[in-house]
């Protein structure tokens, strides 16, 4: 199997760690930046650098058209109908919140249900709970099986009239489950009900067309496709998003304000209050230019013959037990080893220059239900290659050295 | 051998996996006379602290029970070994010594003033720990909870982070 030998396109694989070449495998966490994005940030910073939508002057009108060409980037990218369904956001945290905050406020009542996974991120919980203390909503889980499956039959069984919404992950970034979203999806909307897609740990290992998938609402953060923190995305469906209340007060969102009444712009503006991480967005444009000019389906098919790699190579080691081994997965390895802490191994893996996550992932139900406190999670990216699966595999040997 | 390596071989030296792997006192005492959960909400370890205090005011008996890392669990093991038999005040300066190695491996003298030679050898085998600072907490949990254990006033639940 040949890489797609990205690493020199990565400033960071320059360096050694603790005297060795650095293995990453923490890109679920957060991704690498490419040399692309880095230059990108740098020459808008250097070059073109304003605020937005404001400024009658040169650079004011270079930046404004580069966040508004970003946008389309992103529309383009995943598939979307128009570009002002794309709304910028600090990250998948914040658009859940926001949809949690404006949609949901509006739309559910006490005794409303908001249906949720076994399996999902904190971010994907704990919004929906605080909007269940505002409006006496209910959340109904739908459990996974002991091997991080969903089930679209235990899907189905939680759907009833008083559901309001489906809230689920595309990939689960605790096990690396890819859920039946396509399924889910239909039969939701079958019941007339919205379906809100987390796609933080899908849309860098799949090419995503929310068309296609007919989600409402579908959310991911820019740093784990490459590109830098604190912007992220909230797609939503044209019509739901100008029925939206907004989320935030403030400058940009306004089309005119007195002291009697305030009219709010239309999509996206309403949702972008204050001034932006203008930066930011042209830097997600540049990892979405770069991810494509490599090709999704080119980064998906790489990831995945790794992924089948290194669950047999990790797999087979005796002492290790592999957790999440539903059908479909991406891009993520989680595992857990005999008698020996996640911690301890990612402390002994880190002195030889690899780096993984140990812990609850932020998916602490998702841990609970398959009775474990933390697991060792290795999560691929486009960079990775089989010597980096090979180097796993020799320190988890030391780590048993060690633990004898 | 690198400097890592080395530091890696301190942090796992024998003794610190061997209360990992065989932790002493890993069991509860009920009823005790102080109880008190620690727990690490970064990495999910958890654990529960009991105490049993003698008529002389001294800790009679140290127990616990939970998960963890082989620091923190070698650290608890440790712990309630070295617990037995002190007074409150004692075991508070056992802390501060702790503390005060797991930042730096310059300690001042005073600090071991009137510790037992023991107690001080398996504090600084733990103390391996300030080269890995994101494992500290680890290293330390067991103390936080037994420093909320002997605070009567203290809500019985101390997280480190």
């Amino acid at each position: 199997m040949a890489g797609l030998e990205l690493k020199k396109d990565f400033p960071v694989f320059g360096q050694k760690i603790h005297g060795h070449p650095l293995v990453y495998l923490d890109s679920g966490a957060s991704a690498q930046k490419p040399r692309h994005v880095i230059d990108a940030l740098t020459r808008f910073y250097e070059t073109d650098y304003a605020n937005i939508h404001r400024g009658v002057h040169d650079l004011s009108m270079r930046a404004t058209d580069a966040y508004d060409r970003a946008r389309g980037v992103v529309q383009k990218f995943i598939g979307a109908a128009h570009e002002d369904e794309i709304i910028f956001t600090r990250g998948a945290t914040e658009s859940i919140n926001l949809v949690a905050a404006t949609w949901g406020h509006e739309n559910l009542r006490e005794g409303d249900e908001i249906v949720l996974t076994q399996l999902e991120h904190h971010a994907n919980i704990v919004p929906w709970q605080m909007l269940r203390a505002q409006t006496g909503c209910v959340l109904r889980v739908v459990p996974i099986q002991s091997n991080g499956d969903v089930l679209l039959e235990d899907v189905l069984a939680a759907l009833n009239a008083k559901t309001k919404l489906v809230s689920v992950a595309h990939v689960s970034n605790a096990l690396g489950t890819v859920l039946p979203v396509e399924e889910i999806i239909k039969a939701a909307h079958d019941k007339g009900i919205p379906v809100l897609l987390d796609g933080s740990q899908a849309v860098s290992h799949r090419s995503v067309d929310v068309q296609k998938l007919d989600a409402d609402f579908y959310v991911f953060s820019g740093h784990k496709i490459y590109g830098p923190t604190g912007i992220g995305v909230l797609y939503g469906k044209r019509a739901i998003l100008r029925d939206m209340p907004p989320y935030q007060g403030g400058g940009d969102m306004i089309a005119s304000v007195t002291f009697e009444e305030t009219i709010y712009q239309e999509p996206p503006m309403r949702f972008e209050a204050g001034t932006p991480p203008i930066a930011q967005v042209v830097g997600l444009a540049a990892a979405l230019d770069y991810v494509s000019s490599i090709g999704m389906d080119k980064i998906a098919a790489h990831e995945d013959a790794l992924l089948a790699y290194a669950t047999q190579v990790i797999g087979e080691m005796k002492g290790v037990r592999l957790i999440g081994t539903a059908p479909r997965k991406a891009g993520i390895l989680s595992f857990v080893m005999d008698g020996i802490h996640p911690h301890d191994i990612g402390t002994i893996l880190d002195s030889h220059g690899i780096a993984i996550r140990a812990g609850h992932h932020c998916a602490q139900p998702a841990m609970e239900a398959l009775g474990l406190a933390a697991t060792v999670r290795a999560s691929l990216g486009l960079y990775n290659d089989e010597a980096d699966i090979n180097a796993l595999a020799v320190g988890l040997f030391k780590v048993q050295g060690i633990f004898g | 051998m690198s400097e890592t390596d080395n530091d890696l071989r301190e942090l796992y030296q024998d003794m610190i996996l061997d209360h990992g792997k065989r932790p002493r006192n890993f069991h509860v005492i009920d009823p005790a006379d102080c109880e008190a959960v620690g727990h690490n909400p970064l990495c999910g370890d958890k654990l529960v602290l009991f105490l049993r205090v003698g008529e002389d005011g001294r800790i009679a008996d140290a127990a616990f029970q939970g998960t963890g890392c082989a620091i923190s669990v070698a650290s608890a093991s440790m712990m309630t070994e070295m617990l037995k038999g002190k007074t409150a005040a004692e075991a508070k300066k056992l802390w501060a010594y702790f503390e005060a190695v797991c930042k730096s491996n310059a300690t001042p003298a005073d600090m071991t003033e009137g510790l037992a030679e023991d107690d001080i050898d398996r504090l600084q085998a733990l103390s391996g720990v300030r080269h890995y600072p994101v494992r500290v907490k680890c290293a330390t949990l067991a103390w936080r909870t037994l420093e909320s254990a002997l605070d009567p006033k203290a809500v019985k639940k101390v997280a480190t982070e």
